[in-house]
């Protein structure tokens, strides 16, 4: 096939596209005009029925719980896949320095990893009541040690976060939230079925079990991510400390 | 739509555009950085201050960042 061709190819069906995708937009409903009844209900009988006043929240870990434990169990396995791949072919005896040598810097990236860990777990807390929740809030958290990284040095950042409490935390994550949906079924009622107790709307702990499938979340994707980080930024500092 | 969502998205179309050309690796990780700033924009004027977030880390920090250091070791250091 010749380039002219390829592009004239090229050209015809970019262009069909485009009109596919402009029409299809334009036929969008506006912005604020939505039309759908699942939500229209939902918005109706979520503060009633579940006290949370976070409606996205009752639909991620109640209505559609189930959905988020497969979501959940996604990053739990992908990030599990990076590890052993990388700790695999990494050489332990390698050990690492890596000096981070301005001090402005180290002061001001120590302040803004701690802003952003208070910010992350007020995130957090508050899932079922305002916007955000356990993934949100937990990628915050993550993203105060990648901060806490750059501003330090490598073995400050791994005192932070040793290994093994990293993967503690990640499974308790992961497997907390399969087994409160156990404890659903002990109660006698559907898998993850919301056991209560709920308590006044807009306040911390209103959405029983809404709250600890939130936690959970949480505590999975923080140490989801830091294990992310730290099996990449691993891989850089052996390849500083062997002089590569 | 109002003029300030109009200009949000048409913010996002440019980023997504230059990322889309750039053949640079090392650039392509700043940009993308960028790119999902200009989309964590489009969420707030969109009233979806969660999504925002969680771009703003994954897409901002995380994709950047795993770039860089795959980059790095491509290199050898």
């Amino acid at each position: 096939m010749t380039r002219q061709l390829r592009i004239g190819l090229f050209a015809v069906s970019a262009s069909g596209l485009a009109a596919l995708l402009l029409w299809a937009v334009a036929g969008l409903p506006d912005f604020g005009h939505y039309r759908q009844r699942y939500g229209l209900l939902l918005q109706q009988v979520a503060v009633g029925e579940r006290h949370a006043t976070n409606v996205v929240t009752a639909v991620v870990f109640d209505y559609r719980g189930f959905d988020t434990l497969g979501e959940e169990l996604i990053l739990f396995a992908s990030v599990i896949g990076v590890a052993l791949l990388l700790r695999e072919v990494r050489d332990e005896a390698a050990r690492l320095r890596d000096r981070m040598r301005s001090d402005a810097v180290g002061l001001i990236g120590i302040g803004f990893a701690a802003g952003l860990l208070v910010l992350g777990l007020y995130v957090i807390a508050h899932g079922p009541i305002t916007p955000g929740g356990g993934f949100q809030g937990g990628v915050v958290v993550a993203a105060a040690f990648a901060i806490a990284y750059l501003a330090g040095d490598y073995r400050a950042y791994r005192r932070l976060t040793p290994q093994p409490a990293l993967d503690f935390v990640e499974g308790v994550g992961a497997g907390g939230y399969a087994v409160v949906g156990i404890v659903s079924m002990l109660l006698g009622s559907a898998y993850l079925y919301n056991f209560g107790p709920l308590g006044e709307p807009g306040t911390l702990a209103s959405a029983g079990s809404i709250s600890i499938l939130n936690i959970a979340v949480a505590l999975e994707v923080s140490a989801a991510f830091v294990l992310l980080f730290t099996e990449f930024l691993e891989e850089l500092s052996v390849m500083r400390a062997q002089g590569r | 739509m109002i003029p300030l969502q109009a200009a949000a998205m048409a913010l996002v179309a440019v980023f997504a555009l230059a990322v889309a050309l750039t053949r640079d690796l090392v650039r392509l990780a700043m940009l993308s950085s960028l790119y999902a700033l200009t989309l964590v924009v489009l969420f707030l004027v969109f009233q979806a201050p969660d999504v925002a977030l969680s771009e703003l880390v994954v897409g901002g920090v995380a994709f950047p960042l795993v770039i860089v250091v795959a980059i790095v070791m491509q290199r050898g250091g």
